[in-house]
C-alpha cells in the first residue's frame, strides 16, 4: 500500500525536474555563451579572442546611408516587410591597383549607388557618378538589390552586373576608367525581381557565365501592381517565384539564357546562392538558398545540372534560407556550407543551417549548426566565413536584423497568424495586417562565431567590437588595408554601411593569394586553392557572389597561426590546371597568374 | 491527446463486435492521425526529420508503459500514447532531438502527476506543448506555420476527422469551437480593424486540424454532458478571443490550458454537490 504514494512523490520531483530542465540549461549556457556580454574593450579582446573589430566608417570618410525601396501604394500597409531588401556590399579592385574597393546599392527609387575607391590610405572617395555606375535607380527601371563582380570578356578588368528588381544591367569596366552599359547588347531580359546571382564558369569554356535567382516572379512590377496578389502562396512550400536565369557567356558580350537546357527549372523565392566545385569534379555547382522553401543544390555533371537537394540532405526541411557561404571549417579540404534562416524565441526556431559535409560514398550533407554553436542568429540574412583572428581556422560573421521601428511593439503575432494560413489568404497582401509602426526582430544582436579548431564557435561579437544593432543585410570580408587582416563590411537595410576595421594580435601569421585566369576566366572565380601547413590543409575558392548580396574580396585570405611551416599550395583552376607552390613565406600577398 | 472515442453513459452490453468496437474507438483515431502525418509529410515535407517525430512516439509509448505498470498494475494500451507522440512531433517545432522526448515525456507524465479525484486534467500533449512553450522557448516553437498550397488535403482531413468524431458523438464540440471561432474571428477584425481574412487565417493551418480533431475533443479532459462540452468549446473559443487581441502567439493551446482544467474542476464541484444533496439520481460510471 505504501509503494504507490512512494512512487508517485518520486514520480511528482522528477516531474517538477523535467520541468526545471530547461530552465537550468538556458541559465548554464547564457553565462556560459556570454561571458564578456557589452564588453568591448580592444586589449582585452586581443588578449582573449587574438583580434577586435572598430567601426570606421567616419574615419574612412565614408558616410553612406541606405534608403529602402518604396513601391507600390496599395503595399503600404506592409510596406516595411516588401521593402525589406535592397542593402548589399560587394568587394571589388575595379581599377586593379592593388586595393581593394567598395560598391554599395541604394534601392529608393531616384537614389545613387556608390563605389568607393580606396585612397590607400584609410579612407575612401566616392567615385561612382564619375564612372557612371551611380544613377543606376533611375523611375521605370527598378531598384538596386545587390552586385556581382566579374571579367565576362577576359580584359583584366571586373566589369558589374546589377541585381535589381527591375532592369537587370551589365556595366563594362573601360580599364578603371569608366563603365559602358552594355545590357542591351548582352541580350538580358528587360525586367526581372531578384536579389541573387552569381559569376561561374559552369561549363569550362574560359568564360564567365550568370546565374541569376529570381525573387518575385518576373511580371510583377512592384511599381505598379496590377493587383496585390503578390506574396508567397505558402509560408514553406512556395513555388510561385522568380524564375532562374543561366546566361551563358557566348564570347563576343552576348549571353544565351539556357537554364532549361542545362536543368535548372525553379520558381522557388531564391535570396542567395554561391558556386564551386564541391565534388571535385572540376565544374562548379550551384547552391541556391530559398526564401519560403528547400534550398537547391544543382549538382554540375560537365556542364549540365541536376537537382540534389533532398538526395543530399540540404534541401529536404523546409525554411527561409537567406545566404549561401562556403567555408572549410574543420580544415579537411570540404567545403561546409551555411545557410541563414530565422529565429525568434517563443515564436519560430528554425534554426540556422551548417551543412556539413559526410564521409562516405556520395555527397551526403548533415545539418550541424546545434553541434557547432552555430543555430541561432536571430532573423538572419548574409554570413561570410574568414579567419578573422588569423588562427588558421575559418569563423563566421553574421549579419541579422529585420524590422527595427518600435522598441515596443512588436508584428510577430500578425506574422505568425497570416503565415500559417491557405494559400488565398496568404499569397494577397491585402490580407496581411498593416505593420503600424511595428518592429519584426528588431535591433538585434550581430553575431560573430570564432572557431576554436575543436567543433565549436563562440559568439564574440559583443565582445570584439561588433556592437551595433541595425537591420543588418550583407557582410563583405576584405583586407581593405593590405595589413593581413579580414576587415569587414556591413551594408544595412535602411540604416548607415559600416566598416570593421580589424586588428589582429600579433603573432598570428597569415598568406594572401591574388589569383589571375589566362587559360581560365581572368577573374580566377572557382578556382580552388588548397593551404597545406603544419598538418593543415585548408581550401579555398574564388566566389562570383555569396553570401547575402554581398560579394568579398577577390583574394583569399589564409590565417595561418603561429609558426607557421606552409608546405605548399596547390590551385586547382577552372581550366583543369593543377599548379603547386612551394617555399612559401608568410605574411605576404602572392600574385599568381595562370601558367598559360 | 487521448483518443476522441465515445464515453459511454451506461453499463448496456455493446451490440456490436468486439473487433468493430476496437477499430472505431481505438483505433480510428490513432490511424487519422498518422495519415494526417504521411499525407503531410509525403506532400510537403512538413516532420524536421522522421526521427524526431519517432522519438516522441517512442517516449510516450515507453513512458505510458512503465508509469501505467507502475500506478494502474496494468500495461496501457498504447493508441492514447501514440496519438500523444505524434502529436507532439507535429506540433513541436525544434532543430533539436531532445525537445521531442522531454516533451511526449512531460505529457504522459503530467497524466499520472496532475490528478484530481482520479482524474488527470490537462490533455497531455496541450500541457506538454504549452510547458515546452513557456520553459523551453529558446529552443521551440509551436507550429504556426503552413503545410500546403490548396484545400484539397484540409478537405479530406475535416471530412475524415468528422466522420470519426461524428460516429464517437464529438462533433458537436469541435462544430461548437469552429463556429464560435469564425464568429469571434469576424468581431476581432471589427474591434482592431485587420483584415477579416488575417483573423480567419489560423483555421486554415495545420495546428487547427490537430487542435480541433484531436486536443479539445479528448473525452478524458472534457466534460461529460453534451451541453457542457459545448459550453467549454465556447469558452476555449472565447478565451481564445481574448488572448489573440492580447496578440498571444499559442493562443489556442493556451485557451484550452486554462479552460479544460478549469471545466472539468467545475463539474467535479457539481457532482460533489449534488452528491452531498444527495440527488444523483443517475450516478455516472467511474472514468477509467
Amino acid at each position: 500500500m505504501k509503494r504507490i504514494p512512494v512512487a508517485r512523490i518520486i514520480l511528482t520531483l522528477l516531474f517538477v525536474g523535467m520541468l526545471a530542465t530547461p530552465v537550468i540549461l538556458r541559465r548554464l549556457s547564457l553565462r556560459r555563451g556570454q561571458p564578456d556580454a557589452g564588453h568591448t574593450d580592444c586589449q582585452s579582446a586581443l588578449a582573449r579572442y587574438g583580434f577586435c573589430f572598430e567601426e570606421v566608417s567616419k574615419q574612412a570618410e565614408v558616410n553612406f546611408v541606405h534608403e529602402a525601396p518604396q513601391l507600390d501604394p496599395k503595399l503600404d500597409p506592409i510596406m516595411p516587410e516588401i521593402a525589406s531588401m535592397g542593402a548589399s556590399v560587394s568587394i571589388v579592385d575595379y581599377n586593379r591597383d592593388g586595393w581593394p574597393d567598395i560598391y554599395v546599392t541604394n534601392s529608393r527609387t531616384g537614389s545613387m549607388n556608390h563605389l568607393y575607391r580606396n585612397n590607400h590610405d584609410g579612407t575612401f572617395t566616392d567615385v561612382a557618378p564619375e564612372l557612371g555606375i551611380a544613377d543606376v535607380n533611375k523611375p521605370g527601371t527598378g531598384v538596386s538589390m545587390g552586385v556581382v563582380w566579374g571579367d565576362y570578356d577576359n580584359d583584366g578588368y571586373e566589369d558589374l552586373f546589377l541585381i535589381k528588381w527591375g532592369k537587370p544591367e551589365l556595366f563594362h569596366n573601360d580599364h578603371g576608367q569608366g563603365f559602358t552599359n552594355v545590357t542591351a547588347q548582352a541580350g538580358l531580359p528587360s525586367w526581372i525581381n531578384a536579389n541573387t546571382a552569381t559569376w561561374l564558369d559552369y561549363d569550362g569554356d574560359g568564360k564567365l557565365d550568370l546565374f541569376v535567382g529570381g525573387y518575385y516572379p518576373e511580371d510583377v512590377d512592384l511599381w505598379h501592381l496590377k493587383n496585390t496578389r503578390m506574396m508567397p502562396e505558402s509560408f514553406e512550400y512556395a513555388k510561385n517565384g522568380g524564375r532562374k536565369y543561366l546566361f551563358h557567356n557566348l564570347g563576343n558580350g552576348h549571353f544565351e539564357e539556357v537554364s532549361a537546357k542545362v536543368g535548372i527549372d525553379s520558381r522557388r523565392w531564391a535570396l542567395a546562392c554561391a558556386a564551386a566545385d564541391l565534388r571535385g569534379t572540376g565544374y562548379p555547382d550551384l547552391f541556391v538558398a530559398n526564401d519560403y522553401g528547400v534550398s537547391e543544390l544543382y549538382l554540375n555533371d560537365h556542364g549540365h545540372f541536376h537537382e540534389a537537394g533532398e538526395q543530399t540532405g540540404v534541401g529536404f526541411a523546409p525554411k527561409s534560407g537567406m545566404n549561401a557561404a562556403f567555408g572549410d571549417i574543420f580544415n579537411q579540404g570540404k567545403y561546409a556550407i551555411y545557410v541563414s534562416n530565422i529565429s525568434e524565441e517563443g515564436v519560430l526556431i528554425q534554426g540556422n543551417n551548417l551543412w556539413v559535409p559526410q564521409e562516405g560514398s556520395g555527397l551526403h550533407y548533415q545539418n550541424m549548426a546545434r553541434d557547432l554553436g552555430v543555430e541561432l542568429g536571430g532573423w538572419s540574412f548574409g554570413a561570410q566565413f574568414g579567419d578573422l583572428n588569423n588562427d588558421g581556422t575559418l569563423d563566421l560573421f553574421l549579419e541579422n536584423g529585420y524590422i527595427s521601428a518600435s522598441k515596443t511593439r512588436s508584428y510577430w503575432y500578425d506574422f505568425s497568424k497570416v503565415a500559417g494560413g491557405n494559400s488565398s489568404i496568404i499569397s494577397d497582401a491585402a490580407h496581411w495586417p498593416a505593420f503600424d509602426g511595428r518592429s519584426l526582430s528588431g535591433y538585434q544582436q550581430k553575431k560573430v562565431w570564432i572557431n576554436d579548431g575543436s567543433g565549436k564557435f563562440e559568439d564574440v561579437a559583443q565582445a570584439t567590437g561588433v556592437t551595433d544593432r541595425y537591420d543588418g543585410r550583407a557582410v563583405a570580408l576584405a583586407d581593405l588595408w593590405n595589413t593581413g587582416a579580414l576587415d569587414a563590411v556591413v551594408a544595412n537595410q535602411a540604416g548607415p554601411l559600416l566598416i570593421y576595421r580589424n586588428t589582429v594580435a600579433p603573432g598570428n601569421d597569415w598568406i594572401e593569394f591574388d589569383l589571375e585566369g589566362t587559360r581560365s576566366n581572368s577573374s580566377a572565380i572557382g578556382a580552388q586553392v588548397m593551404l597545406v601547413w603544419n598538418g593543415e590543409e585548408q581550401i579555398q575558392s574564388v566566389s562570383g557572389g555569396n553570401g547575402f548580396a554581398s560579394e568579398n574580396d577577390r583574394r583569399l585570405h589564409f590565417g595561418l597561426g603561429k609558426n607557421p611551416h606552409i608546405e605548399k599550395a596547390v590551385i586547382h583552376w577552372p581550366s583543369g590546371a593543377v599548379q603547386t607552390l612551394e617555399n612559401l613565406t608568410p605574411n605576404r600577398l602572392y600574385q599568381v597568374k595562370e601558367p598559360a | 491527446m487521448t483518443p476522441p472515442v465515445a464515453v459511454k453513459q451506461t453499463a448496456e452490453v455493446p451490440s456490436v463486435p468486439r473487433w468493430k468496437q476496437m477499430l472505431d474507438s481505438r483505433f480510428a483515431p490513432p490511424v487519422l492521425i498518422t495519415l494526417i502525418l504521411l499525407a503531410g509529410n509525403l506532400s510537403f515535407g512538413i516532420l524536421e526529420s522522421y526521427q524526431k517525430t519517432l522519438l516522441a512516439i517512442v517516449t510516450s509509448i515507453a513512458t505510458e508503459m512503465v508509469l501505467g505498470r507502475i500506478f494502474l498494475h496494468k500495461w496501457p494500451h498504447p493508441a492514447s500514447a501514440y496519438i500523444t507522440g505524434i502529436s507532439v512531433g507535429i506540433l513541436l517545432r525544434s532543430p533539436a532531438f531532445w525537445p521531442y522526448a522531454l516533451c511526449a515525456a512531460l505529457s504522459i507524465t503530467s497524466k499520472y502527476v496532475l490528478r484530481y479525484r482520479g482524474r488527470h486534467i490537462w490533455n497531455p500533449s496541450n500541457f506538454g506543448i504549452c510547458a515546452m512553450l513557456v520553459v523551453a522557448s529558446a529552443s521551440v516553437a509551436g507550429l504556426s506555420i503552413q503545410w500546403g498550397n490548396n484545400f484539397a488535403a484540409v478537405i479530406v482531413i475535416w471530412v475524415l476527422g468528422s466522420l470519426i468524431l461524428w460516429r464517437a458523438k464529438r462533433f458537436h464540440i469541435t462544430a461548437v469551437y469552429v463556429v464560435s471561432f469564425f464568429l469571434l474571428g469576424f468581431l476581432r477584425a471589427r474591434i482592431i480593424g485587420d483584415p477579416w481574412q488575417s483573423e480567419i487565417s489560423p483555421m486554415t493551418g495545420p495546428m487547427y486540424q490537430l487542435f480541433i480533431f484531436f486536443m479539445i475533443t479528448d473525452p478524458k479532459t472534457t466534460v461529460r454532458t453534451r451541453t457542457g462540452q459545448c459550453v467549454v468549446a465556447f469558452a476555449i473559443a472565447f478565451v481564445e478571443f481574448l488572448m489573440r487581441l492580447d496578440q498571444s502567439v499559442y493562443a489556442p493551446l493556451y485557451a484550452l490550458f486554462w479552460v479544460g482544467p478549469t471545466a472539468l474542476f467545475v463539474e467535479m464541484w457539481i457532482d460533489s454537490r449534488r452528491t452531498r444533496a444527495g440527488g444523483a439520481l443517475n450516478p455516472q460510471p467511474a472514468r477509467p
